[in-house]
């Protein structure tokens, strides 16, 4: 169903692939926050933006596989959460090398994806949503049932993942750029494969899934592909996630969760790749502004949904390009 | 002998109680244009449907360049060499006419899992797509996007995109429908130039061009083929002529 | 694991399922027929539950509270559907998605800021507290009976009317062919407000029905949503056979499974590992159980628009 959502309601992708102004801009302020965080509640902000990037990793992955190639997925957060989990559970077992959990977070996230994706994949969009939805609840109901692993509480993780023995995540500066680091790779990768001959199919599959069949492309093998990279990805926001918070909990992918992953996107302007980063920036720091001010700002934040949904489509990039558009005219 | 390209065999579709396709058997030999024609509601779609894959067959086999396609999936009997264009343009709305005829020649080159590198810039996957374009009369509207072209230019657009296909079969369901004059002309030239390249199965209601254009005609009424032929035979065999062609050709 | 138990954890399936079915039904005509996915269904099934406490409170008797809690959360059922859905039924599903959230989360707060955070209760019905015997030994709570029996009626209702009235046979038609029978001349947003405001008012008696026995408190709408996507999931979207099936199917399966998890598992494995791996298989049984539904039949059981 393609009634012109994107932030770009015309080409399925714009011509120029130089990562633009803006996009670069995003990256050199987040490198600029540890800096400007010294005039301030350092921890405090530090911590804000290390949220704030880790969501962006599981949002960008989440415009991939939605906004380009049109599968909304209701169940992205649990992903993350078999990956912050992966952390968890190795560490209860005294294991916190990142080259072991790492790897064992991506596998797992991947593992979840391709089973579940290979029901999800064969339904339409319509009954995707609410299968993608119906897995995400699964994995949140298993999580909250390992006992060993904290059950419904959760489980507290001690040390921040370790490189052969050195704790060089423990400091809240070094993890901030790491994760900086691993936002602009997710970033990087997206933008090179959306560009890619997967990518152009990945694509097509949106716009017309039975022409792309005709031309001789399995079209259920190229999503589960993407469907796949996408978990895995989310199973790395998962693995920064339980680094950050040095806490997993089944609350990592509850439907909530997934359903704000995909506010995210839409804030920003679905399938641009760096208005995902741009939606997850908003979203948390809006959370975190009026949840200052007041505890009934779900109040607000709720119909404030529904006007974008109804006068703002194409999120912030979207309304950029209006104004953009009108201040041109002027 | 060499195999037809296209054997269908005693085909039959029935949804529920309603018979669409009722025991229809055709062959298509290399490089013949075969047209199928018939009143509206005859099943010539559904016939097109089940033998490009999207529809499966309540009865009877396809057998494709020998092969025997009947229980294959779409998309692989498209790698085999089967193409088709749509009656409802199906297009990539938001790609442009490039692109559009370039995701067709991608699928036959090498692998698509490549996930870097970009796609729009392949010199030799362009170069195939815009000689297809120029075939069709499109080469100026390449960079134009499929969903900006006017209904004549997506018609030829389709066709172009089942020439890049390079195909052993291309399915052409009613390429002149909603077309003017002067479009469906050209799109008769271009199938013109193009016979004996492939073989072809065109459906289609407009006489003139089916009667320019066929190596042999089928009759489909009602499910079955009432005749098939020789153009000149079937134009002129009195029972096609009662149940169809005598109202077309006045 | 005893006769009775079984029987007991039977009938609590049954209930639970034509719970469920109260729910899905709404949910699966409303997107049969309007193509419209509404993740707010399960907070009608809330507002049900807690206009019931807040009438009740009023008046002290739990039929007039029931009939009030209806009334009002029809009122505001059409009021979101004038305000709010109207202009999304042309929209993307996503869309449709992210706006019924807003209004998940906006009335989730909204509950708790008119009544508190803390759980609330209901009393059962003088007439219908209390059990009976169903068996030498076996006590079963009548309100639960009373629910079952309820949701039988309804769907025996839900039956004559879809299947044989007139306003029955355009909502079948609807949920086939929307855009057809409003080329027939019907006015399709008549249509689309009956089906909706049924589809609240069965979520609202849900809601109601069941305040009794479950604390009422604020999200309780949430995790019943997604089983009820998961009813019409199965059951095949847009069909009320489909959905009182699947219904009654999860029902059974779901509590059946979480009762009986471990003592199955105990058949085939030592106790300890069976009361670990016990509770997270029972909570991923009705998934499983949706996953090979639709391995086989992607469209679910009996889908409205047909397999063609």
């Amino acid at each position: 169903m393609n009634r012109g959502l994107t932030a770009s309601n015309t080409v399925s992708l714009p011509q120029d692939d130089r990562v633009g102004g803006l996009p670069a801009a995003i990256f050199l302020l987040l490198a600029l926050v540890p800096f400007a965080a010294g005039f301030g509640p350092e921890s405090y902000v530090l911590g804000l933006f290390t949220r704030v990037m880790v969501f962006a990793i599981a949002a960008l992955a989440l415009d991939f596989i939605c906004g380009y190639g049109g599968l909304v997925s209701f169940g992205h957060a649990a992903f993350v959460g078999i990956g912050a989990y992966a952390v968890g559970i190795l560490g209860a077992h005294g294991i916190t090398d990142m080259l072991v959990s790492l790897p064992s977070a991506l596998l797992a996230s991947a593992i979840f994806a391709y089973l579940t994706g290979n029901v999800c994949l064969r339904t339409r969009s319509v009954y995707f949503i609410m299968i993608t939805l119906a897995f995400g609840q699964m994995a949140y109901f298993i999580a909250g049932s390992l006992a060993p692993y904290g059950g419904d509480d959760g489980l507290t993780i001690r040390l921040r993942s370790t490189l052969f023995g050195f704790a060089i995540l423990q400091n809240d500066r070094s993890f901030y750029y790491f994760v900086l680091l691993a936002l602009l790779a997710a970033y990087l990768l997206f933008r090179a494969i959306v560009y890619s001959r997967f990518g152009r199919v990945f694509r097509g599959a949106r716009e017309n899934p039975t022409r792309m069949s005709t031309l001789g492309f399995d079209v259920f093998r190229f999503q589960r592909v993407g469907y796949v990279i996408a978990g895995a990805v989310g199973g790395l926001s998962g693995f920064l996630l339980a680094n950050a918070t040095q806490f997993v909990s089944p609350a990592f992918m509850s439907w909530q969760r997934s359903g704000e992953l995909i506010i995210m996107i839409l804030l920003g302007g679905l399938g641009t790749l760096h208005g995902a980063i741009i939606g997850a920036a908003a979203y948390l720091l809006i959370e975190e502004a009026l949840g200052g001010i007041t505890e009934q700002w779900k109040l607000i934040f709720g119909p404030l949904l529904v006007l974008i949904v109804l006068f703002a489509r194409g999120g912030l990039l979207g309304l950029a390009d209006k104004i953009r558009g009108r201040l041109g005219r002027a | 002998m060499p195999d037809p390209v296209l054997q269908l065999d005693d085909l039959h579709k029935n949804f529920g109680g309603l018979v669409v396709t009722d025991g229809v058997t055709l062959d298509i030999g290399a490089g013949e244009l075969h047209a199928v024609i018939g009143p509206n509601g005859a099943g010539k779609t559904t016939l097109i449907n089940q033998i490009s894959g999207l529809l499966a067959p309540t009865a009877g086999t396809i057998r494709f360049d020998g092969v025997d396609v009947t229980a294959l999936p779409v998309d692989k009997r498209a790698q085999l060499g089967l193409a088709r264009s749509f009656q409802i343009t199906s297009v990539l709305p938001r790609f442009s006419a490039l692109e559009n005829v370039a995701l067709a020649v991608q699928a036959r080159g090498q692998t698509s899992y490549r996930f870097f590198g970009r796609a729009d810039r392949e010199r030799t996957v362009n170069d195939t797509a815009s000689a297809a374009l120029g075939e069709v009369g499109l080469t100026d509207r390449g960079q134009t996007l499929a969903a900006h072209l006017s209904h004549g230019e997506k018609r030829a657009l389709e066709l172009a995109i089942a020439i890049a296909m390079q195909p052993k079969l291309l399915l052409l369901d009613e390429p002149m429908a909603g077309t003017g004059h002067e479009e469906s002309a050209r799109l008769v030239d271009v199938l013109k130039r193009l016979k004996g390249r492939f073989s072809m199965l065109l459906v289609e209601h407009d006489m003139a061009a089916v009667f320019a254009l066929a190596d042999r005609i089928s009759v489909l009424t009602y499910g079955r083929i009432l005749a098939s032929g020789q153009p000149d035979a079937v134009r002129a065999d009195p029972k096609v002529v009662a149940a169809y062609l005598g109202e077309e050709m006045e | 694991m005893s006769t009775g138990l079984v029987v007991v954890q039977i009938l609590n399936g049954l209930q639970f399922g034509v719970l469920l079915f109260l729910i899905a039904a709404g949910l699966t005509l409303v997107f049969g027929v309007m193509d419209f996915i509404n993740l707010a269904h399960g907070v009608q099934y809330m507002l049900g539950a807690y206009l019931a406490v807040a009438f009740y409170a009023l008046t002290g008797n739990f039929l007039v509270a029931l009939v009030l809690a209806l009334a009002a959360a029809l009122v505001f059922g059409l009021l979101l559907e004038f305000l709010i859905f109207r202009h999304l039924y042309d929209r993307d599903h996503l869309e449709q998605v992210i706006a019924t959230f807003g209004i998940i989360i906006f009335l989730n707060q909204a509950v708790k800021t008119v009544w508190g955070a803390a759980p609330l209760t209901l009393p059962i019905p003088e007439f219908f507290s209390g059990s009976i015997v169903l068996m030498p030994g076996l006590l079963y709570p009548v309100w639960r009976l009373v629910i079952i029996g309820s949701g039988l009626a309804i769907g025996l209702l839900l039956y004559i009317l879809v299947g044989h009235t007139r306003v029955g046979m355009l909502v079948r038609a609807g949920a086939t062919n929307a855009r057809m029978v409003s080329a027939l001349g019907v006015d399709i947003h008549r249509l689309f407000m009956i089906v909706f405001g049924f589809g609240t008012m069965l979520a609202a008696f849900a809601g109601a029905m069941i305040a009794p026995i479950l604390s009422v408190e604020p999200g309780m709408g949430d995790s019943v949503l997604i089983l009820a996507f998961v009813v019409i999931v199965i059951g095949g979207i847009g069909s009320m056979r489909g959905a009182f099936l699947a219904a009654l199917l999860i029902g059974l399966v779901d509590t059946l499974g979480r009762s009986f998890a471990i003592d199955i598992l105990r058949l085939v494995m030592p106790p300890s590992p069976a009361r670990t791996v016990g509770p997270a298989i029972a909570s991923m049984l009705i998934y499983v159980l949706m996953a090979l539904v639709l391995y086989f039949r992607p469209s679910g059981l009996f889908p409205a628009r047909g397999r063609g």
